[in-house]
């Protein structure tokens, strides 16, 4: 249920199957929106604008280059109704420098998140379980001084609060967590929709009915 | 071999020059085919003023009283000319001094290159005399922006500019130089139009599939319902668009910036929808089985309640901008692309039909209207002057061909409801910001850009005071422009508003005026004020004969309102005819 957002393909609502789907009190969806864009200064600001504009809270945004030169990925995360989603997609898409954007709910992603924690290394040191407790959470311990460990574990949200409350026992100094990065499950990549941003007339590939058919992998451009 | 090598590198370099930034920039407005610009000097646009000393052959340049007026013009003249308009303005306070006009043009997609001067580029973000980071505060209301801090980047940066601004949907761009690349010499290459860029795809591949299943419904609808918008006249498409209603028999109604696209008088224009348009067009919206919008964008003050809005019908929606499509009204058949192709491949597909009964619909409901509302406002019996026969005198005396330029407030209403309009690019009005101030400065630049045509103003009385100061633009540029003050002594639209909504409460709406004809003799203006029926064909006559620009005050009733109108949170076809209905 990969969505483009750019055309008329995608005029059904259609609710997103359970399972990992978060929705929230108002019955709102948990969104994950990929932007790929030109690297050009200034972007970052017209597509946060075009959140706060409508009032959405950005719950993480991340921006990094792509696998392709040039090209920057936004992965941004909100809370919103599909409908709210699907118009922003949109109005994120008419934008100059942006060259696709695809919105997708949990589970149509393989998504992870970084976090770090700092905890006082002499208390550390004296809880003999810190090994199994490591494994267990599957983190990492990537700086010790005297004063303090620091530990890192990546994984969604629940597994990286889980640890926050172990290490809460411990006197946890900071902790600080990373933009989600995700991957759409069923997409066969930006890279080859590419190719046809990069022809000068919307692509000969892009026969009028030959796609029809199939709403979600068209390129509507 | 060799030699003719040699001599090719030769003629490569001899065509490059060693110029300015600010002469590329000019150089680009020549090769965009710019004749006209609107501006205001000061420091950071410093350079460019300086090397338009020496273009004064190619590029008019036309110095505006405040910037707000200046982008107003450029966006006068972009309306009646269809071309870009191109505004200077310095930085700081003369960039912020546009938002207003970028907003409006926005809004309304009107093309525009605003170029603003910045600071030097090693003190950008130092707080430096007259910096504002104007990149940030326009992005809102900008279709593209872009800082330039280094002079090789203008030929392309501004080739860019014209292109974004021109096609798909139109809109503002606004480009900030800094100083330094002004003033920064380079090795120029020409100027190569931009026709391409990677990410921006203004013309949508158009699906035959969507069209046919359009035509399928227009073929199959009863009491189909056409209601259209600016697309057209942006598109250029108004013979396609009057081939499709003809061949369809298809009613259609127009949105205040779609007005002109068809002639007034054509017998398939069924007149005004939204707030103060007409009740035909309102009531039967909720009553058509099948509705074509084209190249409108369904604003709530043209669909009133959404909840309550053509929920009967099939939608068909023809817009070039797929955010426009299920922004507001779920579309039934999308037709994405540039209503120019989009409306003689529908042409095509469509019966011939003539839908009379249903046609007559509209008519009954006019004569409705005409019996409540339309004859008191154009024939009163009353003594006061109303707006609706100042309109109708000047339709008389203009024959439907004067560009007509309308600020914002009860007079707008007015005149886009009685004005007649027998060709395109006739009505320039602040459609979907409501910019009051607007008018004055847009006739300017309508004039500019319809050199050969009649400009007539129509302004309230509040909103001549907000621009008054173009006037002395008028002056120093003998710019023909005729200006109709309708002094209802009030800012009449609010006035209405707090009568009927507020209990009469009038806060802060009794507004005083200046002696306007001595005003306009301090510009060297010549005028004249009336306030009797019996001079009014007369003075309009005068006014529109005279050589050069004229400014006319027409004293009209304190406490007229505007009717038909759909009530704020209304549906449209709860419109009401007159107060008493609320
Ligand atoms: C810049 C701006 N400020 C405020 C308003 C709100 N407004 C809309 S209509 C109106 C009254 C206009 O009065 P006037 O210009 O006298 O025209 P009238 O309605 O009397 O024809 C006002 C204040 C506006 N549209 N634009």
């Amino acid at each position: 249920m990969s969505k483009e957002n750019n055309g008329i393909e995608n005029l059904d609502i259609t609710t997103p199957p359970g399972g990992h789907v978060v929705v929230d009190k108002s019955g709102k969806l948990e969104f994950t929106i990929t932007v790929y864009t030109e690297n050009q200064v200034g972007l970052l600001s017209r597509i946060a604008i075009m959140f706060s504009r409508r009032k959405i809270n950005v719950e993480s945004l991340n921006t990094s280059p792509s696998e392709i030169e040039n090209i920057h990925r936004f992965t941004i995360v909100i809370n919103e109704y599909e409908d709210v989603v699907r118009k922003l997609c949109r109005q994120i898409e008419k934008q100059v420098e942006v060259l696709k954007v695809y919105y997708n709910t949990n589970d149509e992603l393989v998504w992870q998140e970084v976090a770090l924690y700092k905890v006082p290394t002499g208390i550390i040191a004296d809880i003999v379980k810190v090994e199994r407790l490591l494994r267990q959470f599957g983190a990492r311990v990537i700086a010790i001084t005297k004063d303090y460990t620091i530990f890192e574990t990546t994984g969604h949200r629940e597994e990286t609060d889980r640890l926050i409350k172990v290490f809460g026992q411990f006197g946890l100094i900071e902790f600080v967590r990373s933009a989600r990065v995700a991957i759409i499950k069923d997409s066969s990549g930006f890279h080859e929709k590419l190719r046809q941003f990069e022809a000068r007339e919307p692509g000969e590939d892009v026969i009028e009915n030959e796609y029809l058919n199939q709403q979600d992998h068209i390129f509507t451009m | 071999m060799e030699t003719l090598e040699i001599k090719e590198k030769e003629k490569a370099t001899a065509s490059i020059q060693n110029i300015s930034g600010s002469q590329a920039v000019l150089e680009a407005l020549v090769a965009e085919n710019v004749d006209t610009i609107f501006g205001y000097p000061g420091g950071a646009i410093m350079p460019i003023y300086d090397s338009l000393y020496d273009y004064a052959d190619k590029l008019k340049h036309i110095l505006v009283r405040h910037e707000q007026g200046g982008i107003h013009a450029g966006q006068g003249y972009a309306r009646s000319s269809g071309k870009v308009g191109v505004v200077f303005a310095t930085s700081g306070p003369g960039a912020t001094n546009l938002v207003t006009g970028l907003a409006d043009a926005m809004i309304d997609s009107t093309p525009l290159v605003c170029i603003t001067g910045q600071v030097f580029a090693h003190l950008l973000g130092t707080d430096a005399f007259q910096e504002v980071d104007v990149i940030n505060i326009t992005t809102p209301v900008t279709k593209w922006n872009y800082q330039v801090t280094d002079a090789t980047e203008i030929p392309g940066v501004l080739a860019k500019a014209f292109y974004i601004a021109a096609t798909g949907r139109p809109g503002p761009v606004l480009i900030d130089i800094t100083k330094n690349a002004q003033l920064q010499k380079f090795d120029y290459e020409g100027y190569k139009k931009c026709d391409h860029i990677r990410s921006y795809r203004p013309k949508p591949i158009v699906r035959k599939k969507y069209v046919e299943e359009a035509a399928k419904l227009i073929n199959e609808a009863k009491r189909p319902f056409v209601i259209f918008g600016q697309g057209i006249i942006l598109g250029k498409a108004e013979k396609e668009f009057k081939a499709f209603i003809e061949k369809g028999g298809l009613p259609a109604a127009w949105t205040i910036l779609g007005l002109s696209a068809l002639e007034t008088d054509h017998p398939l224009n069924v007149g005004m929808l939204g707030m103060h348009g007409n009740y035909g067009p309102n009531v039967l919206t909720n009553e058509c089985d099948v509705l074509i919008a084209v190249g409108m964008r369904f604003d709530d003050r043209v669909t009133g309640r959404l909840d309550k809005y053509a929920k009967q019908a099939k939608v068909i929606h023809l817009d070039i901008d797929p955010a426009e499509i299920d922004k507001n009204v779920k579309a039934t058949v999308p037709v994405w692309g540039d209503c120019k192709e989009t409306l003689p491949m529908l042409t095509k597909l469509i019966e011939k039909k003539n839908h009379k009964d249903w046609i007559s619909k509209f008519h009954e409901h006019i004569r409705k209207e005409a019996e409540v509302v339309i004859k008191d406002e154009l024939n009163p019996t009353g003594e006061v002057l109303t707006m609706g026969e100042v309109i109708k005198v000047l339709n008389e005396l203009t024959d439907g061909n004067a560009i007509i330029v309308t600020d914002v407030g009860q007079h707008q209403m007015v005149t886009c409801r009685y004005a007649k309009f027998n060709q395109s690019k006739s009505n320039i009005t602040s459609g979907g910001a409501g910019t009051m101030g607007f008018a004055l400065p847009a006739a300017i630049g309508a004039k500019y850009g319809a050199p050969e045509r009649t400009v007539v103003a129509i302004i309230g009385d509040g909103g001549f005071q907000m621009t008054l100061q173009e006037l002395g633009t008028i002056m120093q540029f003998d710019v023909d422009v005729k200006i109709i003050i309708l002094n209802n002594q009030f800012l009449g639209m609010v006035r209405q508003w707090q009568q009927l909504f507020h209990e009469k409460r009038y806060s802060f709406v009794d507004i005083t005026s200046p002696d306007y004809i001595q005003l306009a003799k301090a510009y060297k203006i010549e005028g004249r004020s009336i306030c009797k029926r019996e001079h009014l064909k007369n003075a309009l006559n005068t006014m529109l004969t005279h050589k050069g620009s004229y400014l006319l005050e027409v004293m009209v009733g304190k406490e007229n309102n505007v009717f038909p109108m759909v009530p704020q949170g209304r549906g449209v076809a709860e419109i009401i005819l007159s107060k008493e209905e609320l």
